[in-house]
């Protein structure tokens, strides 16, 4: 018998996209997902009015013909400013989460495969972090080290990473007394191997399905952070610096307040059911109850 | 159950401890002298030193780091640059806001989660769960501060039910304190009802397909008697730990509602101090934050003692 026979992930691997395209959830994830990444793609190369050209005379127009989504105080066309801010709301969000599994992944499986003190230690300061506010630690991060996208990718990534940490290390250390691990020892591979050959693929779809989850939060939190104008510095358009914007000027032009914030509950909802789909279609033993 | 509790409390302290060395460290690591600072670009040196000994800044870090501990141990927090008052009078002023707000937000989202949950979890697969859970799904994606500003629209500019920000204070009797209150809580509540909601749900469903319900019913109880009885309790372990979470996400993560509704919170106390580089503020509102998280975890502990007889007898 070869180990691979074992491996739960090389046997469904034939049905798995026509379950997946069987899958509500997952379908309208990817539909949603892919385009707003499209917007965000699309955005290099043409929008529909330039976002760094302010046109005095075009400001605060309602929506419109020739503003989708009307203009902002400065004649700024929303549509514009929100295709660009798509960029910087995705980049934020992804590199975070990248920090988040670049360490968290290999200190959870770290843990797992050593046990004992080590992993008390690790767990322990994984409860230190995560008695730290998230959203109030960010906030600081980013005052302390200056606003800006990359201490926000920072402050984001930081608490990504017990996340990771905790989800790789429940995955791990419930395949280690598995009998394919056992073998695999037991033919004399080191803990390294096995956790790079063994280990990580079999815990690698609940990565994904974290990963997508975190990426929602990341949206979020980036959101928030560039609402107190710690996130992405002017003239780069952000969702969360549109909002705050619109804040004083909803009086006169609600509508400044709406297309950002729909653009946000739309990108994070589709992550969200893409999320809810690859964990029903990838790890059957956490589907949800349906 | 009091060694389990003994040992939860022992985990909850060290954790503290280790927390408060993590942000002084931080705090002692932040570039900017304090007592420049204070004094401004254009004071003397010999001023900037001599507030520095007077501040102890100039003692070993270690030292310092005791002092501090040790005020924090009997209550005494130091005393604010900026507003050249006790940090604890500053804390306890804005903690009579963010407290209240957190209470009201986290019993708002308990009173519509709770049902909608149960609810859609007895209609499992009908079109009134699916519409519920469809619904909590879109409650999850709305960041709260773009919620606030929907309900400062319609709310406070069109229908001029309630202030549209600020905050009147206590003294001058509950209900004014409470109706600017309102619209922060329901915009914190909003997603965290959406969370609860599909906790209590996928809980629910777990719990419900147990032997002992089967049993339960098929004993002739009544469908009611065991959903409330038998599953809701059975299902309160995951959501008292999501409703713990959710309390110190409340107490702190209010920062960015605050600032939307102009609330003077803890929230915005910290983030004005740590702008002006007020550290003994900053130092002190994280760590009542900190503690606060700690001590609502253990709390949850308990609460799992109390919900889950086997934790009683086991550990």
């Amino acid at each position: 018998m070869t180990v691979s026979e074992e491996h739960g992930y090389e046997a469904q691997a034939p049905g798995i996209l026509r379950q997946a395209f069987a899958n509500r959830s997952f379908v309208t994830g990817v539909v949603i997902t892919a385009a707003i990444a499209l917007m965000a793609l699309v955005s290099f190369f043409w929008t529909p009015y330039d976002v760094t050209n302010l046109i005095v005379a075009d400001r605060m127009k309602p929506p419109e013909s020739a503003h989708w989504f009307g203009t902002d105080h400065f004649g700024r066309d929303i549509l514009s400013m929100i295709m660009v801010g798509s960029r910087n709301s995705i980049a934020v969000a992804i590199v975070a989460v990248g920090i988040g599994m670049g360490l968290g992944v290999p200190l959870g499986c770290w843990a797992a495969a050593r046990g004992g003190w080590l992993d008390e230690v690790l767990m322990r300061f994984n409860d230190l972090v995560f008695a730290f506010p998230a959203l109030l630690s960010a906030v600081m991060i980013t005052a302390i080290f200056g606003p800006g996208a990359v201490n926000a990718i920072i402050a984001i990534g930081i608490f990504n990473v017990p996340v990771f940490a905790r989800v790789a290390r429940a995955g791990a250390l419930a395949l280690w007394p598995r009998e394919f691990i056992l073998s695999a020892r037991a033919a004399g591979k080191g803990k390294v191997l096995i956790t790079l050959e063994h280990i990580l693929p079999n815990i690698a779809s609940m990565l994904l399905v974290q990963g997508t989850i975190q990426f929602a939060l990341g949206i979020l939190a980036e959101a928030g952070l560039s609402y107190l104008g710690l996130g992405a510095q002017p003239p780069m358009p952000s969702w969360g610096r549109m909002l705050f914007d619109a804040q004083t000027r909803m009086m006169v032009a609600p509508y400044l307040a709406i297309f950002p914030g729909v653009a946000i509950v739309i990108t994070v909802l589709g992550l969200n059911l893409l999320g809810d789909g690859l964990r029903d279609v990838l790890d059957p033993r956490l589907r949800r109850e349906r | 159950m009091a060694a389990y509790l003994a040992k939860r409390f022992l985990i909850a302290l060290a954790t503290l401890i280790v927390a408060s060395m993590v942000v002084f460290a931080v705090l002692e690591i932040l570039p900017g002298d304090p007592a420049q600072l204070m004094l401004g670009m254009n004071a003397s040196p010999d001023a900037v030193e001599a507030l520095r000994e007077q501040m102890g800044l100039n003692q070993p870090v270690v030292l310092r780091y005791l002092a501090w501990i040790g005020g924090l141990a009997v209550g005494d927090f130091g005393r604010s640059f900026t507003y050249s008052s006790p940090v604890i009078e500053l804390i306890a002023e804005r903690a009579i806001v963010s407290v209240p707000l957190a209470l009201m937000s986290l019993a708002l989202s308990t009173v519509i989660a709770i049902p909608v949950g149960l609810y859609a979890a007895a209609r499992r697969g009908r079109a009134s769960d699916t519409a519920m859970m469809g619904a909590a799904q879109v409650g999850v994606a709305i960041p709260n501060f773009w919620f606030a500003l929907l309900l400062i629209y319609v709310f406070a500019v069109w229908l001029r039910l309630v202030p549209a920000g600020g905050f009147p204070g206590w003294s001058g009797g509950i209900w004014p304190g409470i109706k600017s209150l309102l619209l922060p809580a329901v915009a914190l509540a909003l997603p965290q009802a959406a969370i609860l909601a599909r906790v209590t749900r996928s809980a629910l469903l777990e719990v419900l397909g147990e032997d002992y319900i089967r049993t339960a019913r098929a004993k002739g109880m009544p469908r009611r008697i065991v959903l409330w009885r038998h599953a809701l309790r059975n299902a309160m372990i995951p959501v008292l730990t999501i409703m713990g979470l959710q309390f110190a996400f409340l107490l702190a993560g209010t920062i960015i509602i605050e600032n939307v509704f102009y609330l003077p919170g803890l929230g915005r106390l910290a983030f004005q101090a740590i702008t002006q580089r007020d550290l003994i503020v900053v130092e002190g509102v994280v760590m009542i934050l900190v503690a606060s998280v700690i001590a609502v975890n253990f709390l949850v502990d308990v609460a799992y003692a109390v919900v889950d007889p086997r934790l009683r007898l086991a550990a």
